[in-house]
């Protein structure tokens, strides 16, 4: 667990200090949910409706954006290589830096959704449901997106690629995040069963997605 | 199974361990020398099925009396779509073959199954779009049902671009598997989709535990159709497995003679 923690830290420590990443990614969400509003029109009821799902939509475009940086420095200065030779198994070491990409690039998502609900005049009732689906939700994302990251650090045009792989694997997470909003819209006892799909959906991708990730970093390896 | 190790000419006299099916065919060439002979009588009788199923579809079934004629395009739109999700099931299972057991021929299988089950995919989307026109009034919802299926054709693309974007292509293959088994998770999401959310498509009406609940009218035509559509799978898949043999056997022997190319010329260059 001790090597866990310090991978865990060392990559922490590279997004915060390397800057930029995060930059990005917040300002590709920022620039994608200001489009929307020009592509629709200025109607605040129309904005109101759909805003959750375009401030999701957005939060998913922006996180698969970020998710090359999971393995590639790694990979290309040749720090993956002597992870798989060391003590912690690549599993841990893939979820380890998939938990980094969450806490660094995930989690400022989700709390960056509320402020950009102003610009689509968003329900006061629906940040908390918001906030809090984006943040149950968004460990599956960096989850099964470091299994698309981990699957594409050697192919050609691997950013558009990543985009096809990835995105499928998304959809019962954005289907259920969702849900659990437009349904405690309607009713507040309605929020539970979604909500709780979509934890599940986090909680089973973290269990197994490491694994896959694992699988695919050491076919590179061979 | 039809050769047993001792025909061969060059079995050797000491007696062999007894070799389980999978393990024999994992020999390409044992392979070839099966599906020589099998893929002949899959493709007649996948064009004799079909051709019956078509004859039943046109003259036998019956129009529905809701429905009319257009319930015919179940008959083409439903066996599409229990072979676009066994495509990926083979695909799925060919993967699990080559990541634990390494069989040679799972890839093989794997590659050839992907653009056959993705083809049917698409076919059980075009013709339930074409059918839901006249009885939803659109071609498309955003059902449970409909979406799995979309994306489970997308899942077939994302494998297709995938290999094609590793240029190793032993790399590929693992790659190419791990993404199928990850995969899997689509076909119990496609399969309870109707029983899970209220949708507009209607739930299992053929496979079910108190027997189907379809009239005989229509369900014969439609299990001719289905058996018809399974051998022109499998007749595809092994023409697509034969076919990837022997474009990897070709690869092997240019790389053979490029190799003995480069060897003669060092050897003329090291004499002169």
């Amino acid at each position: 667990m001790n090597g866990f923690m310090t991978l865990l830290k060392r990559d922490l420590a590279l997004a915060v200090r390397e800057g930029g990443a995060l930059g990005t990614a917040l300002g590709f969400y920022l620039i994608v949910v200001a489009l929307m509003p020009l592509g629709l029109g200025p109607d605040l009821n129309l904005l109101t409706r759909i805003a959750p799902g375009i401030l999701w939509v957005a939060l998913l475009l922006a996180a698969l954006l970020s998710l090359p940086r999971i393995f590639e420095a790694d990979h290309d200065d040749g720090s993956l290589d002597i992870l798989a030779l060391g003590g912690l198994p690549l599993e841990l070491a893939a979820a380890a830096k998939s938990l980094a990409h969450w806490i660094s690039t995930g989690i400022p998502l989700a709390l960056m959704a509320p402020v950009l609900g102003i610009l689509l005049n968003l329900e006061a009732r629906a940040y908390p449901l918001v906030v809090a689906t984006m943040l149950a939700g968004t460990p599956a994302i960096s989850f099964l997106g470091s299994i698309g990251a981990a699957l594409t650090l050697n192919a050609k045009r691997g950013g558009l690629l990543l985009a096809l792989l990835v995105l499928p694997l998304y959809v019962p997470t954005l289907i259920f995040g969702i849900s659990a909003i437009s349904s405690a819209m309607l009713s507040p006892d309605g929020f539970a069963a979604s909500f709780l799909i979509l934890s599940a959906i986090s909680l089973v991708s973290v269990a197994l997605a490491p694994f896959a990730a694992a699988a695919a970093l050491r076919a590179h390896m061979q | 199974m039809a050769m047993s190790t001792d025909t061969r000419p060059d079995a050797p006299s000491a007696p062999v361990p007894a070799q389980t099916w999978t393990q024999r065919l994992a020999n390409p060439t044992q392979f070839m020398k099966l599906s020589d002979w099998l893929l002949p009588i899959l493709s007649v009788l996948a064009a004799a099925v079909i051709g019956y199923g078509t004859y039943l579809t046109f003259f036998v079934a019956p129009p529905d009396y809701q429905q009319g004629e257009t319930v015919k395009i179940m008959f083409v739109h439903v066996p599409s779509a229990w072979l676009g999700m066994m495509g990926y099931g083979l695909i799925a299972v060919s993967s699990f073959g080559l990541l634990v057991f390494r069989h040679p021929l799972a890839d093989v299988s794997a590659k050839a199954a992907a653009p056959i089950g993705a083809a049917f995919t698409l076919l059980a989307l075009v013709t339930g779009s074409l059918w839901g026109k006249p009885m939803w009034g659109t071609y498309w919802v955003w059902d449970a049902r409909l979406t799995s299926v979309l994306i489970l054709f997308f899942l077939y693309l994302g494998l297709m671009a995938l290999r094609s974007s590793i240029d190793d292509e032993a790399m590929a293959a693992k790659q190419t598997a791990v993404l199928g088994l990850v995969g899997v998770v689509i076909l119990p999401i496609i399969k309870f989709s109707v029983d899970w959310w209220n949708t507009l498509h209607q739930p299992a009406s053929v496979v079910k535990l108190d027997g189907p609940a379809i009239h005989s009218s229509i369900l014969v035509p439609l299990l001719v159709n289905a058996i018809g559509f399974s051998l022109l799978f499998f007749a595809l898949h092994m023409k697509g497995m034969r076919n990837e043999i022997l474009r990897r056997r070709v690869k092997a022997l240019r790389l053979a003679e490029v190799e003995r190319a480069s060897h003669g010329r060092e050897a003329a260059t090291a004499a002169g």
